[in-house]
This record gives structure tokens, sequence and C-alpha cells, in this order.
């Protein structure tokens, strides 16, 4: 196998690793838009474990920065592709009630019909919109 | 606390797993999606991984009656599908085509101190923050 497929698949377990954690111990699904939906309504009774998460995750995020700066890369996207890019995943994931995380590992590792429902969508018009963009463009 | 620590930890591990797996490199994301050309399958294996963890945690964890540090768990219930659920992955599917980011990654990537970066995030929190905001004011009318 070669080193991208060894990492991806090291870096998902890993992923699989901190939802499991969440569940097992918070009794919470992984899902990072829900929690950042969650957290945007600052409700005092669920906002400090959502908090808690996103301190996490910048720490994560700190300590790639520090020691793995190669996993970062700058978006090829222009600036209003950026833009359009962000509101259609901010709203796409809040009316469709999740996003990778939540749908993709979560739901479908609890075999929800929602989420494997979901998850077939986001990637169908996902590889769509990357076809449209690269090959008829 | 407990609750607290558990969340940090939970943060911390998924965003390097998310910097491990590849997922935060819109190029790699956008050769992943790219099935109608020279196709880069390999983050295919981030999401079997996770899968592949979080399935058998989750059977373990359905004998049980309630998670370690509270009280119940908090799981989805519903289980039909809807107009809002299919319509809101199409949006989101193009939005992650379109720049490569999908949640999780691009908060992340802020790390990378791109001004790119920065301001997807902005666009997706307002977004989102402003969908909800109109979808209360909708239901209250």
């Amino acid at each position: 196998m070669s080193a991208d497929l060894i990492n991806a698949l090291i870096g998902g377990m890993m992923i699989g690793v901190a939802a499991s954690a969440l569940l097992i111990f918070n009794g919470r699904i992984m899902g990072i838009s829900g929690i950042l939906n969650g957290a945007l309504k600052f409700n005092k009774s669920d906002f400090g474990w959502r908090f808690s998460f996103l301190m996490g995750l910048f720490s994560g995020a700190i300590i790639l920065k520090a020691f793995y700066p190669g996993v970062f890369d700058v978006p090829q996207a222009g600036w209003i592709e950026v833009v359009i890019g962000g509101v259609l995943v901010g709203v796409g994931t809040t009316i469709g009630s999740g996003c990778t995380s939540g749908h993709g590992v979560c739901g479908i590792s609890r075999m929800s019909p929602r989420s494997l429902i979901a998850t077939v969508t986001f990637m169908l018009f996902g590889f769509l919109t990357v076809g449209v963009f690269r090959h008829l463009f | 606390m407990k609750v607290h620590i558990i969340g940090f930890l939970s943060g911390l591990i998924f965003a390097l797993g998310l910097g491990v797996s590849g997922m935060t490199q819109t190029e790699k994301i956008l050769n992943f999606l790219d099935v109608f050309g020279n196709w880069d399958y390999s983050l295919a294996f981030v999401m079997i991984g996770a899968i592949i963890v979080h399935f058998i945690v989750y059977r373990w964890i359905t004998h049980k009656d309630s998670p370690i540090f509270s009280n119940t768990f908090h799981m989805p219930t519903r289980k039909d599908i809807d107009k809002p659920l299919v319509f809101g992955a199409i949006l989101f599917g193009i939005g992650w085509g379109v720049v490569g980011y999908c949640p999780g990654p691009a908060l992340t990537s802020l790390a990378g101190g791109n001004p790119k970066t920065l301001v997807f995030v902005i666009s997706m929190l307002v977004s989102m923050r402003g969908y909800t905001y109109l979808d209360s004011k909708r239901a209250v009318n």
C-alpha cells in the first residue's frame, strides 16, 4: 500500500476514536456542522462541551501547524468561489442536518438511513461539481 | 469538568486525524472527488478507517444504558427521508466540490493562516447562523 493509503487509514481511525470517545463518555454525536450550529446558538445548557471540543480542535490544528505544516494547502478556488462554497457548505449542512463527520462517519456507523442517503447525495454532487468544473469548463 | 476534558480530547484527536489523513488538503480532496478524471481514491480509506472503529464501538455502546460522564445518549431519532435532508446534502456536496473544504477540515485549516480559508469559514458560519435565524422567524410567523 502507498503511504497515502496508510496515512488515510490511520487518520481515519483516529477520527473514529475521537467520535467514539465523545459517544462513550459524553453521549454525543461527533458531527462538526451540528457542534458548530449548536455553539452558534449560545444556549447555556450545552454550549460548554461544544466549546471544549472546538478548543481541542484548534489545539490539534496548532500542533499540526507546528510539526506538519505541509498538511495545509492554499485553496485554488478564486475568492468568489470561496465565498459561494462557504455559504453552500454552511446552508447545506444546516438544512441537511449534517456533514461528512456527522452523516458520513457517525451516521453510517449507526446504519442510519437518513445519513446513508445524505452521504450518497453529497458525495454524488461533489463528484458532479468537480467533474463540471474540471472537465467541462 | 470531565465532559469538557473528553470534548477537548475528542476535538484534538479529530483535528490530528484530519491532518494525518490528508483531509485538510483541498487539492487532495478535489482529486478524490474527481472520479471523471485522474481519480485519487486514497481518501476513501479515511471514511473506511473511521467507520470500522466507530461501527464496532457503536455496537458495543448500544448495550449500555447511559454514557459514562452523562445521564443520557443524545442520539438523532428521525428515520424519515425528507426534502430538506436531500436538498441540504446537494448544496453541501456542491460547496465541497467548489472549494474542497467540509466543515471540520475548514476549521482545522484556519491554523494554516491562509486568508481564503478564513473567508470560507466566515461565509460558512454567517450562513449557518443566518439560515437558523431566518428559519426560526419563519416558524414563528
